[in-house]
């Protein structure tokens, strides 16, 4: 007892050691969604480029899809767009982009100049909707099952190894 | 020089006018109103510039989140409600008050803990070194130490 006693104190530092490093590593700007596995939020919003249309989250029902938050606005967006161009072409999953308090006509130059991996876009011109997304930073990634569940949230710029890590194994096993 | 100050104090006054310009006329449309969201959004979280409450700042989000703590409060919605509203889509981290739960738990009473801890050692230590001093051991030992100190 009395040989071991003089480690105590190692031990918690190795403890407190553990715990502070762990917290350094966490990002605090990934909030955990409240909005996983619950059902996406409802919106019915005019689609980009198709006059007096409109699309509802219920129209995708049946499928596993992605909503993929941007604007024109938004620099990080350029850092996954390749990503998502990327993805488009080597998936069938449909993404659906969710423009953000943009203006139309910016969206429209934003995915000419650097490519349009969306199916359709709907437009929150007054961010309403994205409210009711939790949509705080702009690009957020949703992907929703067949049923119109949330599976997958993430906040911030895809990465290559968020979509083969992440997004593919949780699309392979939606979709069985 | 009395004029350069009185100049200084007036373009202080003006400087300071025209950065609340935009706030005012909200304010005096309905000052009740505009209390309740300040006290409410006093106690959210602005998710984009972490450290602040909604009420702190003029980001974009900020301002749509307090406009919507408006629009609720207008129509009758309760404090409740409305920080239900939040949390469903922000989760807690957008309440500035963490609730009492199975995850915050360590948050409210680790405190409580470390301190009960510290006490517990604190007595102990007190106790056996208190107790160390007129130990047979010790005085043993204090009688071989004035034996080796005699030479």
């Amino acid at each position: 007892m009395t040989a071991t006693r003089f480690l105590i104190p190692l031990f918690i530092f190795f403890g407190i050691t553990v715990f502070l490093w762990k917290g350094l590593s966490l990002n605090p700007k990934e909030v955990p969604s409240p909005l996983i596995g619950k059902a996406a939020p409802e919106f019915t919003l005019p689609i980009l480029n198709e006059f007096d249309a409109r699309l509802s989250n219920s129209d995708m029902e049946g499928e596993v899809w992605l909503l993929n938050v941007f604007a024109s606005w938004c620099g990080p967006c350029l850092v996954e767009h390749p990503i998502l161009v990327n993805f488009a072409k080597t998936s069938d999953i449909p993404i659906l982009g969710f423009n953000y308090k943009d203006k139309p006509q910016a969206a429209v130059q934003w995915l000419n100049r650097h490519g349009d991996p969306y199916e359709r876009v709907v437009l929150d011109i007054d961010g309403r909707v994205g409210l009711d997304y939790g949509v705080y930073g702009v690009p957020e990634t949703f992907l929703i099952d067949g049923r119109g569940f949330i599976r997958y949230k993430k906040i911030g710029p895809l990465t290559q190894a968020d979509v083969s890590e992440d997004i593919l194994p949780l699309i392979q096993e939606l979709r069985q | 020089m009395i004029k350069k100050i009185s100049l200084a104090v007036l373009m202080v006054f003006l400087v300071s006018n025209l950065s609340y310009a935009e706030e005012a006329p909200l304010l005096a449309k309905d000052p009740e109103l505009e209390e309740r969201v300040k006290a409410i959004s006093a106690e959210l979280r602005c998710l984009v510039c972490q450290n602040q409450t909604i009420s702190d700042s003029n980001a974009g989000l900020a301002v749509d989140l307090k406009n919507q703590v408006r629009d609720m409060l207008r129509r009758g919605m309760s404090e409740r409600q409305i920080k239900d509203f939040m949390v469903e889509r922000y989760g807690d981290f957008v309440l500035y008050n963490p609730p009492v739960k199975g995850t915050t738990m360590v948050l409210w009473i680790g405190p409580l803990l470390m301190l009960i801890l510290a006490f517990w050692m604190a007595v102990r230590i007190v106790r056996r070194r208190s107790r160390g001093i007129d130990s047979p051991q010790s005085s043993e030992d204090a009688a071989r130490a004035r034996e080796l100190l005699k030479d």
